[in-house]
């Protein structure tokens, strides 16, 4: 079953086109990576998913609701669609704004309405699961890059949504701290959650997604499996999603793409 | 780097982020587990505030003097030091409301009490009493705030005001403010430190100031932006424009008999104030 379904989709993010002409539909139960180079949409893509920003141009369903301002006006809607979507931003600092990381990981239910019994157990599980219950009365600005990951992500898997949607979830992390992520998010996942990872890490492509969108420039330029993805090595260019490494030989020089993965860096061929 | 060679606005900074690593203090000994900090926030807050009015309608210098000594009683209770309560405290209240205080020892009509040798000034007898009442009132009323913030997270202190009917939105609005702050003055850091990394000596004035201004410019906009992400943020877990918050305190038999403590001393404070 379709979850969402984006018709010619176009955006403005402050004059700059962000999304162009961009059509695509998400199955329940996918798991979905978007990747492209730092400014192709991502971000905007899934704001877009989680009803935040609303497209000039084209239509996002959510099942057969379009999002759009006037569906979010309607309580009954938002309120549902809160609950069953959630967005783990790039930038911890913005989605952490209270005072506790209890109060943070309780802060969407509470506005969700949930009795006080329901989010004191739902809140320490989630705390428990992503492993920083230690962590229950610290200030969360004051927490390390890794930690504040954890809570963000705690604060929306609280709410255990059917779509979770992941904004650069591994970035800024160290080795461990990705692999943790990473290992959390494919246990989470089962089989029922649909999970949308915007990434520019096509070194954890394979664990985290059965396909792959490839975004450049706001537009759609490829949708395919994650090793067909990763084996075409024009488009990974194309998209400014690999980087020449040159090499110097007596007598010669050449280079040839890398893409850089998990402890074994990939040449792609040399050239030249 | 010498300070010297640091501009105003940067030494301005790395002092309030000073500040803000002290009020980290007060949070770290407020999760201490003493007999003071584990009492509920809101009896604390009730009680710092009722003593804090006996303070304020007290009429004669013994009540004073004795509401002083409760509050240190209470430092000793709560096992916090007392050299920081005279460095972070007494020495800059005293040092303010003496220059406050000051010069009603000579403009206070009354009996002589001793002269200035080069001034000539006449202090009077009405006048130290004058002086003596504000001192005490200010170090009182301030020793027992000391008290609550050191024995109670700030974060609580702000949900406890929800006793009083304070809305939420104030409470959360004043919560993100002082974290949002402490954000901004860690990134305004980093960027002068970034630009101290790129420069070789000291920049001449006209380029420093030219320099600052485009830093705030670049502040600024990091600002707007990271309220609209926080915005956004916030709709995304159903905020709707109605804030709910937390309350997770819970009144225990101990925090009840606490609360009725505060309550005999207070009126007892009163009661000897107004003798």
């Amino acid at each position: 079953m379709t979850i969402f379904e984006l018709t010619d989709v176009t955006c403005r993010y402050q004059d700059v086109p962000a999304l162009r002409g961009l059509s695509v539909s998400l199955a329940e139960g996918a798991r979905v990576a978007v990747v492209g180079a730092n400014g192709s949409g991502k971000t905007t893509l899934l704001r877009m998913l989680d009803g935040l920003v609303f497209p000039e141009v084209g239509t996002v369903r959510y099942r057969d609701v379009v999002l759009s301002e006037a569906a979010f006006a309607n309580d009954g809607f938002a309120y549902d669609f809160r609950r069953r979507v959630g967005l783990v931003f790039q930038d911890a600092d913005a989605q952490l704004f209270n005072p506790t990381v209890f109060d943070e990981v309780a802060f969407g239910p509470l506005q969700l309405g949930w009795s006080r019994s329901e989010l004191r157990e739902k809140v320490d599980e989630a705390l428990e699961r992503l492993r920083i219950g230690h962590l229950r009365d610290r200030v969360p600005q004051r927490l390390s890059t890794g930690e504040k990951k954890r809570v963000a992500l705690a604060s929306v898997l609280v709410l255990n949504p059917e779509v979770l949607l992941l904004d650069e979830p591994t970035a800024g992390l160290d080795p461990k701290s990705e692999s943790q992520v990473i290992d959390l998010l494919v246990g989470w996942a089962g089989g029922a959650k649909t999970v949308v990872t915007a990434t520019h890490d096509l070194g954890a492509l394979e664990d985290i997604a059965d396909r792959c969108c490839v975004l450049h420039e706001g537009r759609l330029v490829a949708d395919a499996d994650p090793r067909g993805i990763l084996s075409d090595v024009p488009l990974l260019e194309r998209a400014n999603l690999v980087h020449a490494h040159r090499h110097h030989h007596p007598g010669r020089e050449h280079s040839h793409p890398h893409l850089h993965g998990h402890g074994h860096d990939q040449g792609l061929g040399p050239r030249g | 780097m010498s300070k010297r060679s640091r501009g105003y606005l940067e030494r301005t900074l790395d002092a309030l982020l000073e500040v803000m690593d002290r009020a980290g203090e007060a949070e770290r000994r407020a999760a201490d587990r003493g007999l003071l900090q584990r009492l509920d926030p809101r009896v604390k807050v009730v009680g710092a505030l009722a003593l804090i009015l006996a303070v304020a309608l007290a009429r004669n210098l013994a009540t004073l003097i004795a509401l002083l000594l409760f509050a240190i009683a209470g430092v000793a209770v709560a096992r916090l030091p007392f050299r920081l309560l005279a460095t972070r405290l007494w020495i800059g209240t005293l040092a303010l409301t003496g220059v406050i205080a000051f010069p009603a020892l000579f403009t206070t009509p009354g009996d002589a009490w001793f002269r200035l040798p080069v001034l000539g000034w006449t202090a009077t007898a009405q006048g130290g009493t004058s002086a003596a009442y504000l001192l005490l009132r200010v170090v009182t009323a301030a020793t027992l705030a000391f008290l609550l913030v050191f024995t109670t997270p700030w974060t609580h202190v702000l949900k406890a005001l929800r006793v009083f009917r304070v809305p939420a939105v104030a409470v959360v609005v004043l919560g993100m403010t002082w974290r949002y702050i402490l954000l901004l003055l860690q990134t305004a850091h980093r960027m002068f430190e970034a630009r101290r990394s790129r420069a070789v000596g000291p920049l001449p004035g006209r380029e420093r100031r030219r320099v600052t201004a485009a830093a705030g410019g670049v502040l600024l906009d990091r600002s707007v932006r990271l309220s609209q992400d926080v915005y956004l943020a916030m709709q995304s877990r159903g905020f709707r424009g109605e804030v709910h918050v937390a309350d997770e305190f819970r009144m225990r038999a101990s925090d009840w008999a606490a609360l009725g403590a505060f309550a005999g001393l207070t009126t007892l404070f009163v009661w000897m104030g107004w003798r």
